[in-house]
């Protein structure tokens, strides 16, 4: 009984919220990470191209329900979420026209078109905060639990309970979703073998005559879809407001280097990689100790190794242990 | 035109600028934009230092200048004699423990190969974060229970506050060596992610460290270098010299003390662009030139360019972190919470190339530019959405929002002229020569 109890505690606090985190994430690190593959740099707007996607679902959320639409037990977010990603598209081709296409064209150092990205991110973010605000939202409807603690406890006569939230449920369901979808195009269609051969040596792509304005189109139109998708789950799961999003950058890229920069499976990899060792670490684990030590050896303290302040620090000790021992990371990404 | 032409008409521009809010809006605001300005200016010579001389790609501006706001606590409060006695000792024993176990990993890691390896280096962290734990949480609650509302905090050393900017400096290079040890030697991304995460941990430990600087308490009520107000409106000597001059003693303090810090800021300034003109001619600084332009020759030449990246790191970093203990001065208190990335690492990231990477004066006429432009903003934007606004209806949704979006037009300006400057002129106002 009190092995269950221990378990039921570390999946309550522990394994539920990390799948869910991870899973967003992985969504995240993909975007910067296919960025990285096909356009190689490091795509500093990442976080306010999440943060756009997710406000432009907000005001399409607000539209459905003002007009009386909503999505039954779910969020009404996922029936507009298709809304954000095709205007995010519409921004990001834009972008890519107006601003990152000249460099690509003068082929420009990697580093410059980071600092460009720099100056995509002030815009972004200024536009965001113009379009909605910098309050907190929150835009998450429908049911909030498929199962909450108590009822838990009374179906099972447990001492601890189990929730599990409809967003997290979401997320980790949306994710694996577009997961298959990614690596099904990646892999079986055309477009997305032309996509890899470019990540892999654009030489030798450009000379079997594929076409590079399509691929770079391509990709946008992927990372769109997925930094949307991304920071509408997260949005779901938490609160959307504009500053979190663009403080999401730090693990996200911990996540995509972790995994290996420009490596899809790596990415996802490092997503859960970076989730679960900020939620392990910054967990009291006293909830769980209590019900496996014998009374004698209760700890006295929560038995948290970091204050969940630190979780920024988490994710960095990771990158910068990887980095050190593995610098490609875990699966083997490009370096330039 | 010649470039020395240019420059000083850049600068002069500048000056006019200057003068026209001081002549619109009051000298008082004039002044506090030149005194920002001034250390905007100096942060932006340390980047350009990294940037612009050895190609470095630094986003951790704000955790330096942050640790520069800390120097300034450390130095200049009073040290609070009762935490001391209460778990003082202890706290410095836990941080001594940590820094003891971090050495003896990195020993065992040398020391030994393979699996031992493994397991040594694993058993010494894991022991000793609990023995690091153990000592120093019961000093942290001891220091903090001490009168928690007033201090709750190690204080400092209770020097003049002046001493705080090169400990300032100090501090940040000694943040600047441990990362650049570990970081340097990686790609130039993962240089970027690295600093951008320790910033975040600095900001992090600032905030939740009471201990250490009250946190997100904040220290208020900083010494300063220059006399209070109130002192110099109490001073009839004072007085009596400002009515000669026909103003009223409350304008007149106000106006004193803050041409008091202009004239160290600016002392300060000119060191640093002497010192950096200084190396920038340099044998040292065409080698670092010559690094930034191609590593591979430069090595080939025997540079050693890790051991040069490094050196320049740390000089960069010292510089902001000068910088950061300038500006906690000015402001005369350390507020953890206000320090955002946005503000502190990307704002020098523009003022150093609008201004001209590569280029000392570039970066201080950046630095001025730019903060001015980042305060003028809002007002200037609010004009701007109240004519565009004045056509539509009074209380319109649209009106509202234009209006309200005033206030988010700071973060938009800076991008579009980033990426104006980067498209049309990307060497800068005032190019390297």
């Amino acid at each position: 009984m009190d092995i269950l109890n221990a378990l039921v505690a570390l999946a309550n606090f522990v394994i539920v919220p990390g799948l869910a985190y991870g899973a967003q994430l992985a969504i995240g690190a993909l975007g910067v990470t296919l960025i990285y593959g096909i356009l190689r740099f490091s795509n500093f707007a990442h976080g306010d191209t999440m943060a756009f996607g997710t406000a432009m679902t907000i005001i399409a959320t607000n539209l459905l329900l003002a007009v009386g639409i909503t999505f039954g037990p779910l969020p009404t977010a996922l029936l507009a979420l298709p809304f954000g990603i095709g205007l995010t598209i519409l921004l990001v081709l834009f972008i890519d026209w107006l601003v990152y296409k000249f460099y690509r064209d003068q082929k420009a150092k990697p580093v410059i078109l980071v600092i460009v990205s720099m100056g995509v991110m002030f815009v972004m973010n200024g536009v965001v905060r113009f379009i909605i605000g910098v309050n907190d939202i929150r835009f998450a409807d429908g049911e909030r639990f498929i199962i909450t603690a108590r009822d838990f406890k009374t179906m099972t006569g447990l001492n601890e309970g189990l929730a599990i939230k409809t967003t997290q449920a979401i997320t980790v369901v949306v994710a694996v979703v577009v997961v298959a979808i990614l690596f099904w195009f990646l892999n079986k269609t055309r477009t997305g073998k032309s996509m890899r051969a470019f990540s892999d040596n654009e030489d030798l792509a450009l000379l079997s005559g594929i076409n590079p304005d399509w691929v770079v189109k391509v990709t946008w139109m992927i990372v769109a879809a997925l930094a949307t998708t991304a920071g509408v789950l997260y949005g779901l799961d938490k609160s959307f407001k504009a500053f979190t999003y663009f403080q999401l950058l730090l693990p996200i890229f911990a996540s995509a280097i972790v995994g290996g920069l420009g490596n899809p499976i790596g990415a996802i990899a490092g997503g859960f990689v970076i989730a679960f060792s900020e939620v392990t670490i910054t967990y009291a684990w006293k909830k769980v100790l209590v019900y496996l030590m014998p009374e004698s050896l209760e700890p006295d303290g929560l038995v948290q190794l970091l204050s969940t302040d630190y979780k920024f620090a988490v994710s960095f000790a990771i990158l910068i242990i990887v980095l050190l021992f593995k610098p490609t990371g875990l699966f083997k990404g490009q370096s330039v | 035109m010649n470039p020395a032409l240019k420059n000083t008409a850049l600068f002069s521009f500048l000056g006019v600028l200057i003068l026209g809010t001081g002549i619109v809006q009051g000298w008082n605001t004039a002044l506090l934009i030149v005194n920002m300005g001034l250390i905007s200016a100096i942060m932006a010579l340390g980047v350009n230092l990294q940037w612009g001389f050895a190609g470095l790609f630094n986003i951790g501006v704000m955790g330096f200048v942050a640790l520069g706001g800390l120097a300034t606590v450390l130095v200049s409060m009073p040290p609070v004699g009762e935490a001391w006695a209460a778990g003082g000792l202890q706290v410095i024993l836990g941080l001594i423990a940590g820094t003891a176990t971090i050495a003896a990993a990195i020993f065992a890691q040398k020391r030994f190969a393979g699996r031992t390896r493994t397991l040594v280096t694993l058993g010494v962290l894991i022991a000793g974060f609990f023995i690091y734990r153990a000592v120093f949480d019961a000093g942290v609650d001891a220091v903090e229970a001490v009168n928690p509302a007033a201090t709750g905090y190690l204080g400092g050393l209770n020097l003049p506050v002046l001493f705080a900017w090169p400990v300032g400096g100090l501090l940040a290079a000694g943040a600047a060596w441990i990362i650049g040890k570990t970081a340097l030697g990686l790609r130039s991304d993962y240089l970027a992610i690295a600093t951008l995460g320790i910033a975040e941990i600095i900001i992090a430990v600032l905030k939740n460290e009471d201990w250490l600087a009250r946190g997100v308490k904040n220290v208020i009520g900083l010494p300063r270098p220059v006399p209070y107000e109130v002192d110099l409106q109490n001073d009839a000597g004072f007085v009596e010299r400002a009515a000669s001059l026909g103003l009223d003693p409350v304008t007149a303090s106000t106006l004193y003390t803050k041409i008091g810090y202009g004239v160290l800021f600016m002392i300060v300034l000119l060191i640093l662009l002497w010192l950096a003109q200084k190396a920038l001619n340099s044998p040292w600084g065409r080698m670092m030139r010559a690094i930034r332009d191609n590593e591979v020759a430069a090595e080939a030449m025997g540079k050693d360019v890790t051991a040069r990246h490094l050196q320049i790191f740390i000089l960069g970093s010292a510089i902001c972190g000068i910088a950061g203990a300038m500006m906690t001065t000015l402001d005369g208190q350390l507020t953890p919470g206000t320090y955002q990335p946005l503000r502190f690492t990307f704002l020098v990231w523009v003022m150093v190339i609008v201004g001209g990477s590569g280029n000392n004066f570039g970066a201080v006429l950046g630095g001025m530019l730019i903060w001015w432009l980042w305060v003028m903003v809002e007002p200037l934007g609010l004009g701007l959405m109240n004519i565009l606004a004045s056509g539509l209806p009074e209380g319109s949704s649209l009106r509202d929002t234009l209006i309200d979006g005033a206030a988010h037009m700071r973060l938009l300006t800076m991008g579009l002229i980033l990426l104006l400057v980067l498209r049309f002129s990307p060497r800068g106002l005032i190019p390297e020569r």
